[in-house]
């Protein structure tokens, strides 16, 4: 518990997808405009990582990894497939997002109005594939874990977008100079939010 | 092919070459491919090798998407194109795995983000499926330079200010600066740093063009 706790914290404050990693910045620059399409696409993300995630460590740990495949027979023990691991990560993200865009359609139409239009732009959000990418190079020990992990850095992106949406809609109202508005003044605010982010370095429970 | 075949570098096509390295740039005008940008320029030596895998990457999948694009149906071009980059990534790793290991360990899970870069779906997307494959392979290349030298400069100012090094080479060192009592600004190997940096050019760039700038 204590660990997944830690997991948890880490995921969300210190390895944050956006200020430590950069990762799904080309997404949250684009939609950052207004609050309200920030909270979507962010529960959108929290949404995909926390189901691609755990499928994709079921993939690793019983298909690609080396030995993973000893399950099918002692034949299979040193079947080492985590060279295709791109390939299949991306392609259980891409698919696993036209599935959830389809069940949402179905059972809720009201959330697939307010989220539909970003669940496309997701499969190819570095966040999800960055995620995945993450869990497999850090290799944690049980699917809880991952789990606790893909949730985390959902809510920490989340946080992100919407910290920056709202800045935005203040800026707007603001003299920034010229060449800086727009994108340039979005990159130096991130850069002075990752600064204050830094402050939770070392936090350990 | 017909009569009045276009020359191989005519001025449309130079053009094709030359607008995404400033005007156009991927990076700092069309706001593509920014996770990768920011997240290996501490030093120069991997930013030079993600820049490389970029443009093979890139130029590559532009030609085979090119030379396929009568043939893909629009409605699983997406995953087609996903496949086509996935494929060519593999292909980078593995090559990177072998000949400069302890780089590929550096760039960690970044390699494998190159699929997801949004510079190369959104050549695919807006320029391959509709050129012919000469055409895209330019297109393919001006681009994969535009955000190499983007790549690049950033991580020139993050090594050089940051540990006062080219290369690991210590430039500063050598110079005697530290004598005098010069001292490295830490600040510049942290993440945000490399945003700040990313706004520093995108503000240059814009003062020079103010066409560019938003209202």
């Amino acid at each position: 518990m204590h660990e997944l706790v830690n997991i948890f914290i880490k995921s969300i404050f210190i390895d944050n997808m956006i200020f430590a990693y950069f990762l799904g910045m080309c997404s949250y620059l684009a939609v950052s405009k207004t609050v309200k399409t920030s909270v979507g696409m962010g529960f959108a993300v929290i949404f995909v990582l926390g189901i691609t995630i755990p499928i994709n460590y079921l993939l690793e740990n019983y298909v690609l990894k080396q030995g993973a495949l000893t399950w099918l027979g002692d034949s299979f023990a040193d079947v080492d497939l985590s060279f295709l691991s791109f390939i299949m990560f991306i392609a259980v993200i891409a698919s696993m997002v036209q599935l959830v865009e389809m069940i949402v359609e179905k059972i809720s139409p009201a959330l697939y109005g307010s989220l539909g239009i970003f669940l496309p732009l997701i499969a190819v959000n570095c966040a999800i594939l960055g995620g995945s990418l993450f869990m497999q190079e850090r290799a944690y020990n049980s699917i809880v874990e991952a789990t606790v992990f893909g949730l985390g850095s959902g809510i920490g992106w989340f946080l992100a977008i919407v910290a920056i949406a709202a800045i935005r809609e203040k800026i707007r109202y603001s003299h920034v100079p010229g060449p800086l508005r727009g994108l340039g003044i979005t990159f130096i605010i991130t850069g002075l939010m990752g600064i204050a982010f830094m402050s939770f370095m070392g936090i350990k429970l | 092919m017909s009569e009045k075949k276009e020359s191989l570098f005519s001025k449309k096509n130079r053009k094709l070459l030359k607008d995404p390295l400033n005007d156009n740039n991927p990076v700092t005008t069309q706001v593509l491919g920014i996770c990768s940008a920011l997240a290996i320029t501490v030093q120069l030596k991997p930013a030079i090798v993600m820049a490389l895998s970029v443009l093979v990457v890139l130029s590559v999948a532009n030609v085979v998407v090119s030379l396929m694009r009568n043939l893909i149906p629009s409605r699983i071009r997406i995953i087609v194109q996903l496949v086509v980059i996935a494929t060519l990534v593999i292909l980078v790793d593995q090559v990177l795995k072998a000949f400069v290991y302890d780089v590929s360990k550096e760039l960690s899970v970044f390699v494998g983000l190159i699929i997801t870069n949004c510079i190369i779906m959104g050549r695919l997307e807006a320029f391959a499926l509709g050129n012919k494959p000469w055409k895209s392979f330019l297109d393919g290349l001006g681009n994969a330079f535009g955000y190499g030298w983007i790549l690049i400069a950033v991580a020139f100012f993050r090594e050089l200010l940051g540990a006062g090094t080219l290369f690991g080479y210590p430039v500063l060192e050598k110079l005697g600066l530290y004598e005098m009592g010069y001292e490295n600004n830490g600040m510049m190997i942290l993440p945000p740093m490399a945003l700040v940096t990313v706004g520093i050019i995108i503000w240059i760039q814009r003062m020079k063009n103010r066409d560019l700038i938003e209202s």
